[in-house]
């Protein structure tokens, strides 16, 4: 088929889908972000079975299969469990590379949160290194009210 | 009747941009192929499952659109949203209940025609972890830094499965990137996201793939060589990246040991003779390896270096060239199957693995590896029942 091309330019169709969303965080998620906003604190959901601390906070322990009805402080500080240099700007990165993602477990909790990792020298990333939260000073409630993880001095 | 086959193939070439051929022409092409190739005609065809995905064909409901061409009017059709190995899995179930001789299982994408960056990204969850703009490429260099710094295995030996299977797509006419390279190539080209260089990184492809699955009493009904199912299993790891371990991939090494078993395999190592495995990115393939347990634990860049997985070493790896050769998601892995079929079938012309009897194929849906389904092929049927 593609034979055809040798005389024909091929017409392209420009399209989108377009659909905005609107998405009910649901109450842990939203339990979670208004501890962020209003008091800096970073909550976790608690396995009543495995006792295991979810970060993201979920409802549900994927683990057990059974529901997490504890609230649990954890720190702004933890461990880098494993890091990226996005050098290329691909079109999902809303900032300007290169730009430091990185997962991060932090003490209390036992999963871990991806975010960025900034105020670093690239030379000393590695996985295992301790970092801390810093607080955007603007927080509206979202994931990004934690403006990134620097190294923990 | 718990046995059950594969009695086609159709694929089309792999290119970077088949501006000549819709998403309809090419899985038209690659159906076409698949029934000529079992000698069957669209009436033998009992039942079709198709895989798509609606952000890659930019449409909704994208399953019901390539039912045309895939001949299924008329037909009980059904969709599956994923990998083309998941498809297939549909398939089988489908062909074994008893109610569908054959199964028509198609998969298809074309990736030239929107931006991967932005349709992983949209896998991330909305609520907690989207705004943060990962994609499957920093997710997986993410995965990579984790699984580099667990093993030791270095970036030359991560280079190297590039410069293999870009090698290996010098002898597949289907391929879309047959290269010579050196490992030196791969580690200067662009660095997208450390560790992983451009050359590390499987490209944006466009493709489709048919294959045709029967059960024992339609196998040999028609002229197509028929190539067994063994053993088939599928397992999915938690859905946060946060909550596994992304170092190791447990879910897959679940998928084979249920697989291997289901076929009568001991020890696939020795015991598997060809291997079709999802290397998206070139960490990916040693990774599976280790994790389906076709090398020990942590080895398998040390056992690149030494020829191993390569088309003239102990277990051959990717010789069609793998997904770094390209790579048209959704179809990636029923690519796998069907290159699988054409080794136990004696018929993959210059990158024929001699003698091959008994093959393994691999497939992956979600963000670094979040979900497996391996398949175990042979060319022979000894009658061992499936499940
Ligand atoms: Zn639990």
């Amino acid at each position: 088929m593609a034979d055809t091309l040798a005389d024909v330019e091929p017409m392209i169709y420009e399209s989108q889908i377009s659909v905005p969303y609107s998405w009910w965080a649901g109450d842990t998620a939203s339990r979670f972000f208004r501890s962020l906003r209003d008091e800096k604190k970073i909550m976790g959901t608690k396995c009543a079975k495995c006792s295991r601390v979810y970060i993201p906070p979920r409802k549900v322990c994927p683990s057990c299969f059974s529901e997490n009805p504890e609230w649990t402080e954890v720190s702004d500080q933890g461990v880098l469990q494993s890091f990226t240099i996005a050098r290329r700007q691909l079109a999902s990165l809303p900032e300007k590379v290169p730009v430091i993602l990185g997962l991060i477990k932090l003490d209390g909790a036992d999963t871990g949160l991806l975010h960025y990792l900034d105020e670093v020298d690239q030379k000393q990333l590695r996985i295992g290194m301790r970092v801390k939260a810093k607080f955007a000073d603007n927080r509206s409630g979202g994931i990004r009210d934690i403006e990134y993880f620097r190294p923990a001095k | 009747m718990d046995q059950a086959a594969i009695i086609g193939v159709g694929m089309t070439k792999i290119e970077a941009n088949k501006a000549g051929d819709t998403f309809a022409d090419m899985v038209w092409e690659a159906v076409n192929k698949a029934l000529d190739d079992a000698g069957m005609t669209i009436n033998d065809v009992d039942n079709v499952v198709t895989t798509s995905n609606d952000f890659w064909d930019g449409r909704t409901i994208s399953c019901m659109a390539v039912g045309d061409a895939s001949g299924a009017r008329h037909k009980n059709a059904s969709c599956v949203e994923g990998d083309g190995t998941f498809g297939a899995f549909y398939g089988l179930t489908r062909a074994l209940s008893g109610d569908y001789g054959t199964t028509l299982v198609t998969a298809h994408s074309k990736g030239s025609e929107s931006i991967s960056s932005l349709i992983t990204n949209a896998a991330f969850d909305p609520i907690y972890e989207r705004a943060i703009g990962m994609d499957m490429i920093t997710a997986c260099a993410m995965q990579a830094t984790a699984y580099l710094d667990r093993t030791g295995t270095t970036p030359d030996q991560l280079a190297m499965v590039s410069v293999k299977n870009h090698g290996n797509a010098k002898q597949n006419p289907l391929a879309q990137l047959p290269m010579d390279l050196t490992v030196d190539d791969v580690l200067k080209s662009e660095m997208l996201s450390d560790p992983l260089h451009k050359l590390d990184c499987s490209p944006v492809s466009d493709g489709c793939c048919a294959i045709i699955i029967a059960n024992q009493a339609r196998a040999s009904k028609y002229s197509g060589r028929p190539v067994w199912i063994k053993g088939v299993s599928f397992c999915s790891d938690s859905y946060f990246l946060g909550d596994r371990d992304l170092a190791r991939a447990p879910s897959l090494a679940q998928a084979a040991q249920s697989a291997f078993a289901m076929a009568g395999i001991k020890d696939p190592a020795t015991e598997i003779d060809v291997a079709e495995l999802y290397d998206a990115f070139t960490y990916q393939e040693l990774m599976w390896l280790e994790a389906m347990g076709l090398c020990e634990d942590g080895k398998a860049g040390s056992r690149l270096e030494s020829g191993d997985f390569h088309r003239n070493g102990r277990l051959p790896v990717n010789p069609s060239g793998g997904l770094l050769s390209g790579h048209p998601v959704i179809a990636a892995g029923l690519i796998r199957i069907a290159e699988i079929v054409k080794q136990l079938r004696g018929e993959a012309g210059g990158y024929q693995i001699p003698d091959a009897r008994r093959g393994v194929a691999q497939g992956v849906n979600g963000l670094c590896g979040q979900s497996h389904c391996v398949w175990v092929l042979d060319r022979d049927n000894q009658e061992k029942e499936i499940g």
